[in-house]
């Protein structure tokens, strides 16, 4: 069974035990137009909750991507260094990394669906 | 327009030049007798050549696709793109200066010296700081220099945990850049909905480990920042240094200064406020002007005044060295210097105003057909957030391109990051109203292409030398030399 969440940042964090996999929304796809190029961290790398651990650049904008939660990378998409379109193509499927968690904990202060739609609809 | 897109290269023929080199009738010298046999190259370099006429068509061809100041409206918004008044050129161009070279003793460049002791205290007089360097070449490094000065003013009373430097997310880009340039973390805090400073976030944000607070004001998004003070007691308080981008300059000349605001440390761009070129690369000039405090800091060497006249000093142990080759952009700054004296006091203050209400006419003329960022007089320039979606649909991309064939220069678009679809308009002081008049009713012309007939908008350029540029294959897969067919 894996839990779906979001963040505010639009971020979207799928759990499965105590791995999570992260992606960016659709919305923030949208947002930003066509991805040119994704930078993603080294697998082993140590974050902290809010740590930026990657970027996105589109023709519009080149934005940060934090982590929703504190985890060590275990797993990267290396697909994504060569099509970073696949993002524009479907956010929900073409994740960015995968983490082991550190602390669940952190998982109450994260947005479930509902609450990432009402959330995106007032922006 | 005509149609020519040849590059040089292609033009060449081996059988031509443009111009010969006269017989030589002195001793010849070879290379291989002062040149290190690995320096000299083994073939010739693959120059184009081609005779003069063919030459001076094809960049004149080129510079006629070219579009400036001198040929149209340029409303970029956070540039100020005004008009380069030709006093300045006429000045630049006087063999006085032209003739003088920065390897000359200080005797003989008095005149040049004196220019930048008295662009000094201009400048200082109108930002409301104690002393400016005129070395940085442009804006970001500027900005970069502001955060050494910063950090070297902590770092000297022993203060080295200072490390943080806080942005506002509506900051320019080249912010967070020249901090982590200069070596410190940057803190990004979210802006309240009209882009101003929430100061709730801010002194949560302060801290013993902060080194400082970049800002401009008026923010990004046109809006004076009414806090400023507060902002300024708080970073103060915390033992942190506030720096003024000075990108906005020129919705306050001679009206409010960043001194009397509470700013310890300025960049102003004269490309941007002070008439000099802009754009192209430039050059740039970006000078940084401190407070009393930090003046140990600034770079070498400074112009000092004696008595047998002006002298340029190194003797400041504290500094943080130089920063650039010689003095800075001489020739730049120097167009600075004429457009200050032809100004005067009364003049730049007359600019900011005209700018400010150009602005204002701007954006209360397109407020029914384009949405407000914010609703609220703004400054020298404001944000639209898109097309009125009551009208029509249209993405701002597509708005900008159409623009292009109404012949006018589009606005920054999706900057700043905070406003969905932004527009940012800039008209500046030196537009007409019938200049402003046109491109508002090209705006509308727009909103209504984007009702009636909106492929005509979304297929948009269709008058200019290129049409819509494939930005995506750009990006991804640049060409950025070119070679000859195999």
């Amino acid at each position: 069974m894996s839990e779906l969440y979001f963040t505010k940042k639009h971020e979207w964090v799928k759990v499965e035990g105590e791995h999570a996999t992260i992606g960016i929304s659709d919305y923030a796809q949208e947002q930003l137009g066509d991805i040119v190029f994704i930078e993603l961290p080294d697998v082993d790398e140590d974050f902290e909750r809010g740590d930026d651990f990657g970027v996105v650049e589109s023709v519009k904008a080149a934005s940060d991507i934090y982590m929703p939660i504190s985890g060590k990378v275990v797993e990267i998409n290396e697909e994504l260094e060569d099509s970073p379109d696949l993002v524009n193509e479907d956010a929900m499927t073409n994740w960015m990394v995968k983490v082991e968690i550190t602390n669940k904990e952190e998982l109450a202060d994260l947005l479930s669906e509902d609450q990432y739609k009402d959330f995106i609809e007032e922006e | 327009m005509k149609k020519y897109d040849s590059l040089i290269f292609e033009l060449s023929n081996p059988d031509r030049r443009a111009f010969e080199i006269p017989k030589n009738d002195v001793e010849e010298v070879s290379l291989e007798s002062f040149l290190p046999k690995e320096s000299l190259r083994k073939e010739a370099p693959e120059l184009p050549q081609v005779s003069q006429v063919d030459l001076m068509r094809h960049y004149t061809n080129l510079s006629n696709k070219n579009y400036g100041l001198d040929t149209g409206f340029y409303p970029l918004g956070s540039c100020t793109m005004k008009y380069n008044p030709k006093i300045n050129e006429d000045m630049a161009r006087l063999p006085s200066f032209t003739e003088t070279h920065p390897m000359q003793d200080d005797a003989l460049v008095q005149g040049n010296l004196e220019l930048m002791d008295n662009l000094d205290q201009m400048l200082c007089e109108i930002t409301g700081m104690d002393k400016m360097t005129l070395q940085p070449i442009a804006g970001s490094h500027g900005e970069m220099l502001g955060l050494m000065l910063m950090k070297a003013y902590h770092q000297d009373k022993g203060d080295t945990k200072r490390t943080k430097i806080i942005v506002p997310d509506s900051s320019h880009g080249t912010n967070p850049a020249s901090a982590a340039m200069a070596g410190l973390d940057v803190v990004t805090i979210e802006s309240k909905e009209n882009g101003e400073i929430d100061l709730g976030e801010l002194k949560d944000a302060l801290g013993d480990d902060v080194a400082g607070l970049m800002l401009t004001n008026p923010n990004t998004l046109g809006l004076f920042e009414k806090q400023i003070q507060d902002i300024a007691k708080a970073v103060h308080e915390a033992g942190g240094l506030l720096y003024y981008d000075g990108a906005n300059t020129n919705a306050i000349m001679g009206i409010t200064r960043p001194g009397d605001m509470g700013f310890d440390i300025v960049h102003l761009n004269l490309h941007k406020t002070f008439t000099t070129p802009h754009g192209g690369g430039g050059p740039g000039s970006g000078p940084v002007g401190v407070k009393e405090r930090l003046v140990p800091y600034l770079p070498v060497p400074f112009v000092e005044k004696k008595e047998a006249g002006y002298k340029l000093s190194y003797d400041s142990p504290k500094s943080v060295g130089k920063i650039s080759n010689y003095y800075g952009n001489f020739g730049i700054y120097l167009r600075a210097y004429v457009y200050i004296l032809s100004m005067g006091y009364n003049g730049l203050k007359r600019a900011s105003e005209v700018a400010v209400l150009n602005a204002n006419y701007l954006m209360y003329s397109l407020k029914d057909h384009y949405k407000l960022a914010v609703d609220r007089p703004c400054k020298h320039e404001f944000v639209l957030a898109g097309i009125n979606t009551d009208i029509a649909e249209m993405p701002t991309v597509n708005i900008a391109k159409r623009l292009l064939d109404y012949g006018h220069h589009p606005p920054t678009v999706y900057f700043p990051l905070i406003v969905n679809e932004a527009l940012m308009v800039e008209p500046t002081e030196t537009e007409s109203k019938e200049m402003l008049d046109d491109f508002i009713q090209a705006m509308k012309d727009i909103v209504e292409e984007s009702k009636n007939d909106p492929e005509l908008v979304k297929t948009a350029p269709h008058t200019t030398p290129v049409r819509k540029l494939d930005e995506v294959g750009a990006a991804r897969n640049p060409i950025v030399r070119w070679k000859p067919e195999e």
